[in-house]
């Protein structure tokens, strides 16, 4: 039986691993390997790495990051952040990431999301959306969550998996931070109709929550951040409560 | 040395990475004659089939791998390549395993993408490989159940998950992302 996924995120920054404070600072959280190191021997089934640097200089470095992951790390992992065209995807998969995931840039030129994957494979293609709640709909945003790009939520997600996303990564800005549960009925109905695998993320804070997604609807997967980093929920803890609720997991 | 084949698509690194956790040294390559001198293969696979079969034949890679008579190891796409056609750019492959790979059917959840356990699997490759163990897995195209299948998977419907025939040896799933698991497997592989 195939398992749900458990996928911690780390927020890299300049070559090092950052942590959000209530959305305003940003406090250094040491070396992204060591963190990855330890997700992965506590179980995680994936890693996202989100490249969050200011400037394009800076997000060179993220190659070489990506190289020394690949070596230490032997399950999957996605690398996203600043991505915005094939040249960058073609450097991260070749320096041995699993996955890339593209945000702005899909919405800025949606034919990249077919060009990475018809040369790459949708399996690499995972498409990030961030989303908020506008009047009672769920609109698209972009730029970490700074942008509106007055496109329905459902309406991107049907092109952007007609143009060959192998993955929706799936972020609701109303429920992230705070720690209430993931946003299950968008997910519900948008995971009742997609046919490709979609990770979860914003508003994990407890095992139960991760429960409630997997129980309430077809998602393949739920990421989450502060709570895994801040150990608040470990990963075997996570995974033993949802074996209790009959959720298969890999133990 | 364990020779990987160059698919110029993308994860050979993550071969040569787990290969080096191993303590193995390998040779990344598309030239039958540097392959030859190898002591195993491994043949990695993400990509398109299409594309990757005429990368194969450009590079004459075809005849030297029918002939290729040590270990030689298929992973994923080079499963998929190594049996007689894929629906995938609808292209004739190998045919070392007379078998087809077809696509999953349209309504289902595709790629299969996570972890799966395996199901009725035997032999050298699977040694100390229990039944709970899960392996990552990620494909939208998959090969039949088939006379030469020594494991089996359950995803929309009973697929083969690993293929044998004399000293070609092929996983549909990634034993290289597959943790503690897929190391076992990959040794299992380097003591053929």
């Amino acid at each position: 039986m195939l398992k749900k996924r458990i996928i911690p995120c780390l927020d890299i920054k300049d070559g090092r691993t950052v942590k959000g404070i209530n959305f305003k600072g940003l406090k250094d959280a040491g070396d992204p390997i060591a963190l990855a190191k330890s997700y992965v021997d506590q179980g995680a089934d994936e890693l996202v790495f989100l490249d969050i640097s200011a400037t394009e200089e800076k997000r060179k470095t993220l190659a070489q990051l990506v190289k020394k992951i690949a070596r230490e790390i032997n399950i999957p992992f996605t690398v996203g952040g600043g991505i915005s065209s094939i040249e960058d995807v073609k450097t991260i998969l070749l320096s041995g990431a699993d996955k890339i995931s593209i945000n702005s840039a899909a919405v800025k030129s949606p034919l990249l999301i077919k060009e990475i994957s018809s040369r790459f494979g949708a399996q690499c293609t995972t498409v990030a959306i961030d989303y908020k709640k506008v009047q009672g709909k769920d609109e698209v945003y972009i730029s970490g969550g700074k942008i509106a790009t007055g496109i329905k939520l459902a309406d991107w997600i049907k092109k952007v998996t007609a143009l060959g996303a192998g993955e929706l990564l799936l972020t609701s800005m109303d429920h992230d931070g705070k720690k209430q549960g993931f946003d299950l009925s968008t997910l519900n109905e948008i995971s009742s109709k997609i046919k490709i695998p979609i990770i979860a993320s914003g508003g994990a804070g407890t095992s139960r929550d991760f429960s409630e997604l997997f129980t309430h609807t077809n998602i393949s997967a739920g990421l989450a951040a502060s709570i895994f980093h801040y150990k608040e929920i470990t990963i075997p803890e996570l995974k033993n409560y949802l074996l209790t609720k009959n959720i298969a997991v890999r133990c | 040395m364990i020779g990987i084949i160059d698919t110029n698509a993308g994860n050979q690194l993550s071969v040569k990475n787990a290969l080096n956790r191993l303590g193995c040294t390998c040779l990344i390559s598309d030239d039958a004659d540097a392959l030859r001198k190898c002591d195993k293969i491994i043949f990695p696979g993400v990509g398109e089939a299409k594309h990757t079969m005429s990368h194969i034949r450009e590079k004459a890679l075809d005849q030297f791998i029918l002939s290729y008579k040590k270990p030689f190891l298929g992973i994923c796409l080079g499963m998929q390549i190594m049996s007689s056609y894929s629906e995938e750019g609808k292209t004739a492959c190998l045919g070392i395993f007379k078998t087809e790979a077809l696509h999953f059917p349209e309504n289902e959840v595709v790629p299969h993408m996570g972890w799966n356990n395996l199901l009725n699997f035997e032999g050298d490759l699977f040694k100390g490989i229990q039944k709970k163990d899960d392996f990552y897995f990620v494909h939208s195209y998959y090969i039949p159940i088939n006379e030469y299948s020594i494991a089996n998977c359950d995803y929309i419907l009973p697929f083969c998950a690993a293929m044998k025939k004399d000293n070609f040896y092929a996983t549909q799933f990634h034993p290289e992302k597959s943790a503690e698991i897929g190391a076992k497997l990959l040794e299992n592989f380097i003591s053929l």
